[in-house]
């Protein structure tokens, strides 16, 4: 699972579809999200990289993790390797 | 090196809730780097914005009503021809195209002046009542539609599409109805304004996307912006759009020009499902009134069609800038009565 490669993602957190024209923003945390998935990265180095940032268990992480992965399929911003 | 300097004559000067093209086109022309221009504008009404932006527009004359037929019009544009020698016309209105299409030969052998428009086929095959047919022969996905003629043939149309449907007129306006009551109530309200037959079209759900480009008659495509609506008027127009990029979209557009040979500007309206589909549910024979989105993304049409009517070698455009955006806005112009006066009475200004 990772970021289409045609989408934008600023500094600021703001997301860019140019298929759809479609936009979001996310906060500091989704933001860190999405840049480890933009650089292919498995869940379990993006699990302990968020984990070594802020403070959370593993069960919270996983739950969090996989809803907002959800998310982001929902809005057709995933493609599958 | 000098750059020839064009007379251009252009309609759709109605910067007005339901905005025409006319003042996106000339603000393209105005932008031109290939040639300077004059512009001409050609107003119906004495209250078109345009004919009172004078930074936009150097002279505007008013001309007949597609109603009063092509002599009527054609003596008026001899009469605007000998004071302002027109190198070029724009016609912008889905109405007026008809006339300008019949009289394309006349004005450019007898006046001189030439214009790039769909031949009278690809005008009429193309048109909203023939739409699915046109769609069947072009492969291309159209949601099915009938005409009809009066509100007693809309229980039969729903019954076979199911609501909620659309209502449209032949030339503009499209409203989506419930029930037979609202679908009565748009074709009466519609049929009222632009005249039998009204459409009733089967809904498809999903977002609007359209594409802005230019056709050179011989299949090839010249240019072609993508577009998203991100704010649509209580009327559909689109208030606000960013560019895309869309492979797919392109595809299609390159097909339909393709296998049409479409000669001119144009329009497709497609509507994108949630399963990645596309519909097409418009072809508008003529530049939209969003197409000075084109120029912002890097790609003047209005100039390349101008280019491509006086002979010139033009390229095709090979990309545009995506996520470009264009923002509509309202403004008031204040007008001295002396100019109202002028154009209601002699008709120019």
């Amino acid at each position: 699972m990772r970021i289409k490669k045609n989408i934008a993602v600023s500094d600021t957190g703001f997301i860019f579809n140019p298929s759809s024209g479609d936009s979001y923003s996310v906060n500091p945390i989704g933001m860190d999200i999405v840049r480890h998935l933009k650089q292919n990265k498995e869940i379990v180095e993006i699990k302990h990289a968020i984990m070594s940032d802020y403070v959370c268990d593993d069960a919270t992480f996983e739950k969090d993790y996989y809803d907002f992965t959800m998310m982001l399929r929902n809005y057709k911003l995933l493609e599958d390797e | 090196m000098n750059k020839p300097k064009y007379t251009i004559a252009v309609t759709g000067l109605n910067a007005i809730d339901s905005p025409g093209p006319g003042l996106a086109i000339i603000r393209g022309l105005k932008d031109a780097k290939s040639f300077d221009v004059r512009i001409i504008g050609l107003a119906y009404e004495a209250l078109e914005p345009g004919i009172y932006l004078h930074d936009y527009i150097d002279k505007t004359y008013q001309i007949p009503f597609p109603t009063a037929g092509q002599e009527v019009l054609f003596e008026r544009l001899s009469y605007i021809n000998s004071e302002e020698n027109i190198d070029f016309l724009y016609p912008n209105f889905d109405a007026e195209l008809y006339g300008f299409i019949k009289l394309q030969k006349h004005m450019e052998e007898i006046l001189g002046i030439k214009m790039v428009l769909p031949t009278i086929e690809q005008f009429e095959e193309r048109h909203k009542v023939n739409l699915y047919d046109y769609g069947i022969k072009h492969d291309i996905k159209v949601p099915k539609a009938r005409a009809i003629y009066s509100t007693a043939e809309i229980p039969a149309a729903a019954q076979l599409y199911g609501y909620p449907l659309v209502v449209k007129g032949k030339f503009y306006d499209a409203k989506v109805a419930y029930n037979n009551e609202q679908a009565a109530q748009h074709f009466n309200k519609i049929s009222a304004q632009w005249g039998l037959p009204i459409l009733i079209q089967e809904f498809v759900r999903g977002s609007e996307v359209n594409v802005c480009g230019i056709g050179d008659g011989k299949g090839n495509l010249l240019g072609a912006v993508p577009m998203r609506k991100l704010y649509i008027t209580d009327k559909g127009k689109a208030w606000a759009g960013i560019s895309l990029d869309n492979e797919r979209l392109l595809e299609l557009t390159r097909n339909m020009v393709e296998s049409t040979k479409w000669q001119g500007p144009f329009e497709l309206e497609y509507v994108k499902t949630v399963d990645d589909e596309y519909y097409l549910l418009e072809i508008n024979p003529r530049f939209p009134a969003w197409c000075y989105l084109t120029v912002g993304a890097g790609q003047n049409q209005m100039e390349a069609l101008v280019n491509l009517a006086m002979g010139k070698e033009v390229e095709p455009f090979k990309s545009y800038k995506v996520g470009t955006m264009f923002i509509r806005y309202s403004n008031d112009l204040i007008v001295d009565i002396n100019e109202f006066e002028k154009i209601s009475t002699i008709g120019e200004l």
